[in-house]
């Protein structure tokens, strides 16, 4: 029966946006398509979560071809927590997509577009193939090129043009690392890899791990590759650039873990060292662009760098402790990041700015809203007890441990700035009288208003529910980050034979 | 062989990058177009020059004869140049579209997204 639940979340979603490109004009039946292909797919994810952490990993290999000559799709504990958390913002995005950006010229093809993403970004977690890793990772980017232009004016495609050129650069030499790995090992099935890499001579090991590296990184923006990240993302629709931040750069977080515990363990290949600078340049240069801003979304997409900085930290420290640290964070990032997004949409809805200088008063005017913000921004910078307390908690915990001081003290200094950054949009926008007296609100609907409001709350209370009860999501990271260190379940799952 | 086509490829991507440091877009565009077909024949190279038999399995055998080509790095080719045939397309309307609303094909003009507004 599992078999059918591993790949229900692709199709589910790839049929979706079939069916809701057919409908063109009629709206209410694409926001029904969508609301419920959404609902049934988070439905189609516990199931699977539930299933792997009763059973453990599954796999299931298409057509008969068996692996490592088939392609697999595989669900071990970190798959399924992605997939998870993936459909949790697949079914807020749609639904506030339909208070955000409802209006718009093309708004059934904003919806058929982010199912395709959604299909994407699934596949990616899902495969267990590494050139079907490349296809899925193709098919989330044509998607979002799609999102980007949709509708768009000068600034957006300007935006996009960078987007689209630095991306490009990445998947080419993802391709080109797949291709190099192929002729060193004869196949592409990740389980097989495993064994298979170690058997190449350590210097081309090197150099295919660093390309694996490169195109990655480009892909979770990091330090010095994050260049398309500040350039397009503030040009996006509220909605679109949640979905983005919550998803996009995750991906390639996920990949990176995925490929570096796996094909080649990270303390093995030679780049470990490298990837902690990485880490704390990540989060320093993120933090430090956002610093200079002025803009609630500018502000935001610098910090989407600086806090893929803890996450690679995580697994640049290779413990068991550190990549339960960064998986936890990947979870509560995707939710804290994406919840800040929605939340400026609204002011930039409400206000017809996100300018923090043209801001104000927004505490006065919705003091429910700054109380959301205030638990998102906090949890963000790290106060206990929220979500972000525990992830960079762990993380740092395990940068102690292995006596890596100058890591662990970045990373608090980085969170220490952080709080700048967020009181910066908490003063200017909601706490201080607005500075021109033509700042006028625009009244919504109370349908809209509540459609934009229940996805907010929803994250909101799902970060508070990680930061409170934080026990067992802990659990479930430490058990994700074993599976990760020890891959025999995985391998099993995959190849069958005795563990 | 093998050597000669890694040369080939070494070349093509010396070439592609050259031509997206350049200033015109078309030429950015021209140096993705570059760089993805030489990285197709960097997979092609990988998956060893056979110049051999065809790799069909015999009605009566089940293993495909020795010397027979590798047909996998060849399947991925032609799923590399679908894909990167669709980004590609995309690619140029898009650089098109900011050319036509720039006026300007040059990418230091193209900063309308990084100012202030």
């Amino acid at each position: 029966m599992t078999t059918i639940w591993l790949t229900l979340p692709v199709v589910l979603s790839l049929l979706t946006a079939v069916a809701v490109f057919t409908c063109q004009r009629r709206k209410w039946l694409c926001d029904l398509i969508s609301a419920t292909s959404v609902c049934a797919t988070l439905v189609v994810a516990a199931l699977l979560t539930y299933e792997v952490i009763l059973n453990g990993p599954q796999a299931v290999a298409f057509g008969q071809w068996q692996a490592p000559f088939g392609i697999v799709f595989v669900a071990d504990f970190l798959t399924v927590a992605m997939v998870l958390i993936t459909a949790i913002i697949g079914a807020i995005s749609v639904f506030y997509a339909m208070a955000d950006i409802r209006t718009k010229h093309s708004y059934t093809a904003y919806h058929a577009l982010m199912h395709v993403l959604l299909a994407g970004v699934y596949g990616a977690f899902l495969t267990g193939d590494i050139f079907n890793l490349y296809v899925w990772f193709e098919v989330m980017l044509i998607a979002s090129f799609g999102l980007m232009i949709l509708d768009a004016n000068k600034t957006q495609i300007d935006g996009a043009l960078k987007y689209v050129v630095l991306n490009l650069i990445s998947t080419l030499f993802f391709l080109l690392a797949i291709g190099l790995l192929y002729g060193a090992t004869g196949t592409l099935n990740l389980a097989d890899l495993n064994t298979k890499a170690a058997l190449i001579a350590p210097e081309s090991q090197v150099l295919l791990s660093g390309l694996f590296l490169f195109a990655f990184a480009i892909k979770a923006a990091l330090f010095p590759l994050f260049a398309w990240l500040p350039a397009s993302y503030h040009t996006l629709p509220n909605v679109v650039v949640a979905l983005f931040a919550a998803l996009l750069t995750k991906v390639g977080v996920y990949a990176l873990m995925r490929v570096f515990t796996l094909v080649f363990p990270l303390h093995e290949s030679g780049w470990q060292s490298t990837l902690m600078w990485v880490a704390a340049l990540t989060m320093l240069t993120g933090v430090l662009g956002a610093a200079s801003q002025f803009d609630i979304k500018k502000i935001l997409s610098f910090h989407i760098i600086s806090q893929i900085g803890y996450m690679i930290m995580g697994l640049a420290v290779y413990t068991p402790l550190a990549i339960a640290g960064a998986i936890f964070y990947v979870v509560h990032h995707i939710l804290v990041k994406a919840n800040l997004f929605l939340i400026g949409g609204l002011i930039e809805r409400r206000y017809g700015t996100s300018h923090l200088k043209q801001l104000g008063g927004a505490y006065k005017a919705m003091p429910w809203l700054a109380f959301l913000f205030f638990i998102s921004a906090f949890s963000l910078a790290g106060f206990p007890p929220l979500s972000g307390f525990w992830g960079k908690f762990i993380v740092i915990k395990a940068s102690l441990q292995t006596s890596d001081y100058w890591l662990a003290a970045t990373a608090l200094l980085v969170g220490l700035l952080t709080i700048f950054s967020m009181s910066k949009i908490w003063n200017e926008a909601f706490w201080k009288k607005p500075t021109n007296d033509e700042l006028e609100s625009k009244a919504l609907s109370r349908a809209t208003l509540y459609l934009y409001s229940l996805p907010i709350v929803m994250l909101a209370a799902l970060s508070l529910l990680i930061g409170l009860v934080a026990e067992p999501f802990y659990q479930f990271a430490e058990h994700a980050a074993q599976q990760l260190l020890v891959p025999d379940a995985y391998i099993q799952a995959v190849l069958g034979g005795a563990p | 062989m093998e050597v000669l086509w890694s040369l080939v490829v070494g070349v093509l991507v010396a070439a592609g990058i050259y031509l997206l440091l350049e200033r015109h877009v078309l030429r950015v565009l021209f140096g993705l177009i570059l760089l993805s077909s030489a990285l197709n024949l960097a997979i092609f190279t990988a998956g060893r020059l056979t110049p051999g038999l065809l790799p069909l399995i015999g009605a009566d055998a089940t293993l495909p004869p020795d010397g027979a080509a590798n047909p996998l790095p060849q399947a991925l080719i032609l799923t590399a140049i679908v894909i990167g045939f669709g980004l590609l397309i995309f690619a140029l309307l898009l650089f098109y579209r900011a050319y036509y609303q720039t006026g300007s094909a040059d990418v230091d003009d193209m900063k309308r997204s990084e100012e202030d507004e």
